[in-house]
Parts: C-alpha cells; structure tokens; sequence
C-alpha cells in the first residue's frame, strides 16, 4: 500500500468528562487524491473524527498523521498553520463571511497560507483568477463573484465554501455534511461538481454524511460505527 | 503580512453589526461628551472666576463677609448692607503707600443688567485676566454727565449700538420694583471689548451722573411732587455721598497688609478690606465642592459605557461564535481572532471618542452665546488642559481592555469549538 496521504493508528479519543471512549479506531488510511465516503448515524463521532483528521483535537492516544506529520508533534500555532496549508473544510451551512463577496471568501485561505498562495501562483493565475477558476469549477456564474455572501443562495453558498476548499490546491478537503441542507437535485449536482473539481485539484476528500445513497460515486466508503471499537464496545455493553 | 487584511476585516464585520455597535459608539461618544465637556467647564468656569478681577492690591467696603464684598464688589451679585461715606474714600486716597482708589457703586441696573457708577480712573486701572486692561472697542470713555459705556455681552444681548440712548431702572433685577429713571436717558458713548467677566455685562456711568439721577429720589422711591429734569440736575452739587465698595491700588505690593491694617482699623467708620486674590480662592473653595462632584460623575459616567461597550460585544460574541469558527476553517489562529477583537474595540472605541468630541465641539459652539449671557462663562476650546488628555487616554485605554475581556473570551472558545461551533 503506498503511503498514505492520511495515517491514523489506534487512536482514542475521549470528551474531558466524559468516563468513556468516544472513538476507539485501529487503522484508517486516506492515500492522496482518494475520494473517501465516511457514514453512519447522528451522533456516532463522525464531526469528532474529522476534528480529529484536521488537527483541531488530539488524541489521548495514538496517531493522526497529515502528510506524514503528526499533529500532536505540533505546537497549537504551527498546526493552524499545517492545517490552512493541506486542509480545506466544508462546513454542513454557514461557511462564508456574510459580508465579504463570494470571491473575498473564496480567497480567505490565501490571505493566511503562503503555501496555498503560492500554489495558487504555480498555475501562472493572477490570485483573483485563480479564485474566479474554482468558483467556475463549481459552476458559478460570474455575476455572483463579487456578491456578497449573504445575498447567496445556501446552494451557492456550498459551492462558494467548496471553492474556497479547493483554492491553493491543498492535498486534502474536509466535508462535514456538506449537502445536508440541499435538496435533492441541487445535492447530485453540488457532489459531481464537488468531485470533478477535487480531482482536477489532485485532493483527497473525505467526505461524512449521514445519507448511504450518495456512497457509490466515491472510491472508498467506511463506516465509522464499524471501525469504531468504542462504539461496538458500548453496543455490547448495552 | 496580515495586519491591513486584519484591519480591513475587522472593519468589514463592524460595518456589517454596525446597527448594535453604533449604540456602543454612541455611549462611548457620551461619555467622552461628559468627561471633556466637564473638564472644560470646570476649567473655563475657574479661570474667568480667578480672571474677574487683577492687579487689584485692596478691596474696600464696609464691614461684612470677604465673600460677599468680593460679590458685590467684583461680580456684582447681591447687594451691599452698609455703603462707605465718600469722606472715608478720599481719607483712603490720603493713606501712605495707596496710589489709586477707585470707587464702585452699584445699585441700578438696565434690564437686568447691573449699572456700576464709578470714576473715569477704572478704565485706567481695572485690570482682569493677566493684568489685562480694559480696552474700548468702539467709542470713547464717559465725558459728558449722561454718557454711558457698556460691556460688551450687555450690547450684543441688547443689540445697543453707539448713539442710542438709553433709560436705567432703580434696583436690581428684570422685575423693576423701584421705577425707572426714565427722565434722564443716557447716551452710549462707548462700547468696552469682550473680557469674559462681569465686566461685560455691566453699564458703567459716573458716580455724578448715579447721583444726578437720584437727586429727585429719597429711600428707594421718587420724591412726590418734586421733579428736576436733566438739565436742571447739571446745575447742583453731584458730589456722591457715599460709593458701595472702592478698588485700591498700591505703589509697592509689599505694603498691603499694612495698609489692610489701617483700613480695618479706620476711625471714622467701620470698614473692611480684603487681598482680592485670596476671597477668590476661598470663594472658589466653596464652589469647588461641586465641581468635584461633577467629575466624579461623568467618571461615573464613563464607568457605565465601558462596560456597556464590553457588554454588547459580549452579547455579540454568541453570533459572531460562528464568524470566528470560519476564520479558524480557513487559516486564522487564535492569536488572529483575539487581534480582530481588539482591532474592533479600538475601533469603535476611537470612532466613540471622535464622535464625542465633535458632539462636544458642536456643543460648545452651539452654547456658548447662551452659557455666555446666563452664566458669563465662555468655554475656549482651543486651550487644552492636562487632564483633558490624561481622560482622553484614559479613556481609549479603558474601552480598549473593555474590548479585550470579550476578544479573550472569544479567543477561548474559538479554542474550544475548534472548527465547529456548537450552537
């Protein structure tokens, strides 16, 4: 198995207070430009995993490492740092700055990461090319570029937020849920945007969704009640 | 790199609050309002007090309270008990060591503004502020017996102009108790510049013509069936009987209180005299209290609006918890986060300031004319004190940390939510 893009080995995981084990994972591998479908029900540590994965929690044993660094080997700066560098995030709504324009938004991670606005110099694009290149990528007309995020639509607003995740080119996109609040339609278009876009940007995506039916247009799908010992452990306690 | 993208950020996410944080504003810009505005009161009421009267060495009138001499005397307030005999003014003249003696009588007045008899000598000696002397600004000094000068503040109130004759009520007040001397106008000859104390709203005329115009008059009242007209009046002896109060001028400073002694210790009558400079402190001791008042309050003032300013970011952080947790998405470190907050609260702390002083400029300018007819104060913006600036700081130091409990608190729960904040 090549090495992978993401490492994750015999990580637990517990909330401060809490008596028991959040999440209990042997193994989990992304390797680069992997496209990976992460599901299972509310509650079962899905968004804790991916804090997890973006460095933002650690451990209380084990390993999580991005590009072969190890989060807990970072002091709380230069892991904000390692993560604007290789993640982008998705959140489920409310991704944008209200009052900056779609394409302000979309450029926010250049303004705090060298390596993505150096990336984003690579393709010989001026900085706002390389912003308006990704808001096309997701299918935004150009009219709503220098719109203010708050007079988008929560559809465009997804599609602004998945731009910005891709911009600079980072080697993995975080979603949390990220077509939770789309119907149907609008849901199938947002993910084949979504995925085309991130295997032009050559990124992993790792993906949580409650919803099993979008599983089959990723290359991996896992779910986390299965590999999570902690909740097998809890089940088998109940 | 960041610090003009930081700025502009935080500028962007004000605007767009910019409805919550205009009340904060507005309580920062009313307490600077208050503080300043207070400030300036205070200082500009002490000064045109201590400015009222100088290079005064005496003050002489009969025996009653330093303080109320000096009202009378210098401010024209309230009303002398006992007058001095015009013997004992001359005998003042004769002492050693006194080299001008001015004599103040008061009693009349015209609409309300207080008539002073006096000698021709008071332009040249009265002085107020720094040995300021009194300078006309149009016309000339009394000459003939029905001439008169006003202050500057009576002729502007009044709209005199120089020419226009004029009628002088008996007694103090609008409420003319007494009568008028309607009988013998006054012309106005001449027309003093602004000195910012009483002198600007007082009518000076010569004790002859204060005489003439009571000639016809016995207590307080006219004499029934006994009228002389102005011309008449020319003709008789005008030599006062008695003045109010005197201003005494001496060759060597250094001899007042040895001429204090001879005054109060004056044979004919009993009378008083007081260091001018010393009943002004002691009056403005009496004064002070409240002043102090004044500024404990609008410190208080200031209290309550710093911490309505932390209050409303407060109140916002709830909101903006999710404004944060993005910048955290998208690169911005805590450290970040915590700058954007104290950037918002400089912000609005100096658009808080700025704004009260402009309200406070506006103000001043705006008052000025009526501060200026009722209370005879003129607040001078230009002339900043010390502790004006040390508010100002104060102030900006004060709504800064306001800004820096709530961006800390902020700062730990862009920590805690990580990327996902739980609302």
């Amino acid at each position: 198995m090549p090495a992978g893009l993401l490492e994750l080995q015999d990580l637990r995981f517990a909330w401060p207070g809490s008596a028991h084990d959040c999440l209990d994972i042997a193994a989990l591998q992304v390797a680069a430009g992997e496209t990976v479908f992460l599901h299972g029900p509310s509650g079962c540590g899905k968004s804790t995993l991916l804090s997890l994965l973006a460095g933002v929690l650690l451990p209380q044993s084990g390993r999580v490492a991005l590009g072969g660094v190890h989060w807990g080997d970072l002091r709380a700066s230069a892991r904000d740092r390692h993560r604007v560098d290789h993640v982008g995030y998705i959140f489920q709504q409310f991704n944008l700055l209200p009052y900056l324009t779609a394409l302000d938004n979309v450029l926010l991670p250049c303004r705090f990461s060298t390596r993505r606005r150096e990336a984003a110099a690579r393709n010989q694009r001026s900085l706002r090319d390389e912003g308006q290149h990704w808001l096309a990528g997701m299918g935004l007309d150009a009219s709503v570029w220098e719109r203010p995020a708050h007079t988008l639509s929560v559809g465009q607003q997804q599609r602004v937020a998945a731009a910005r995740a891709l911009v600079g080119q980072p080697g993995l996109v975080i979603a949390d849920e990220p077509t939770s609040a789309l119907d149907e339609d609008r849901r199938d278009i947002f993910l084949d945007l979504l995925l085309s876009a991130c295997d032009q940007a050559r990124s992993a995506l790792v993906l949580v969704s409650h919803d099993r039916r979008i599983a089959q247009r990723f290359g991996r799908e896992v779910s986390l009640p299965q590999i999570n010992r902690a909740a097998a452990a809890a089940e088998g306690g109940a | 790199m960041k610090a003009g993208f930081l700025l502009g950020l935080a500028w962007r996410s004000a605007w767009n609050r910019r409805f919550t944080l205009a009340l904060t504003v507005c309580s920062i810009a009313l307490s600077t309002f208050m503080l300043l505005g207070m400030e300036r009161v205070r200082t500009d009421l002490r000064s045109s007090f201590s400015s009222a009267v100088s290079g005064t060495d005496l003050i002489v009138g009969a025996r009653t309270g330093s303080t109320q001499l000096l009202l009378y005397a210098v401010f024209h307030v309230g009303a002398a008990t006992n007058n001095i005999r015009w013997s004992s003014v001359e005998a003042l003249q004769k002492l050693r060591g006194v080299a001008w003696v001015v004599p103040l009588s008061l009693g009349d007045s015209h609409q309300g503004f207080p008539v002073l008899g006096t000698t021709p000598a008071y332009f040249d000696h009265f002085r107020y502020g720094e040995q300021q002397p009194l300078t006309l600004r149009e016309g000339r000094r009394f000459a003939d017996l029905y001439d008169v000068v006003i202050g500057a503040e009576l002729a502007e109130r009044l709209g005199y102009r120089l020419g226009q004759r004029i009628t002088l009520a008996h007694g103090m007040g609008e409420v003319q108790l007494g009568g008028d001397h309607a009988d013998k106008p006054f012309t106005i000859t001449g027309i003093l510049a602004r000195t910012g104390t009483p002198v600007d709203r007082t009518a000076h005329i010569s004790l002859e013509a204060l005489e003439a115009i009571h000639v016809d008059w016995t207590v307080g009242a006219p004499l029934p069936g006994r009228r002389i007209d102005a011309e008449q009046a020319r003709a008789m002896d005008l030599t006062p009987r008695s003045v109010t109060a005197a201003l005494v001028g001496l060759h060597n400073r250094a001899a007042v209180f040895s001429v204090q002694r001879q005054v109060n210790g004056f044979g004919a009558e009993p009378l008083m005299s007081i260091l001018p400079g010393v009943a002004l402190d002691e009056l403005w001791d009496v004064v002070g209290a409240g002043e102090k008042a004044l500024l404990l309050m609008s410190g208080l003032v200031a209290l309550v609006s710093m911490a309505g300013l932390m209050s409303v970011i407060l109140a916002g952080l709830n909101e903006r918890r999710r404004e944060l947790a993005v910048l955290r998405a998208v690169g911005a470190g805590p450290q970040h986060v915590l700058a954007l907050l104290a950037l918002e609260g400089m912000l609005l702390t100096l658009a808080g300031i700025a704004l009260g002083i402009v309200a406070l400029v506006a103000g001043v300018v705006a008052s000025n004319p009526w501060l200026q007819a009722n209370f005879g104060l003129t607040l001078h913006l230009g002339q900043t004190t010390p502790l004006q600036w040390l508010l100002l700081a104060g102030l900006l130091v004060a709504g800064w940390l306001a800004s820096l409990l709530p961006g800390w608190r902020a700062y730990r729960l862009s920590l805690a939510d990580g990327l996902s904040p739980r609302i």
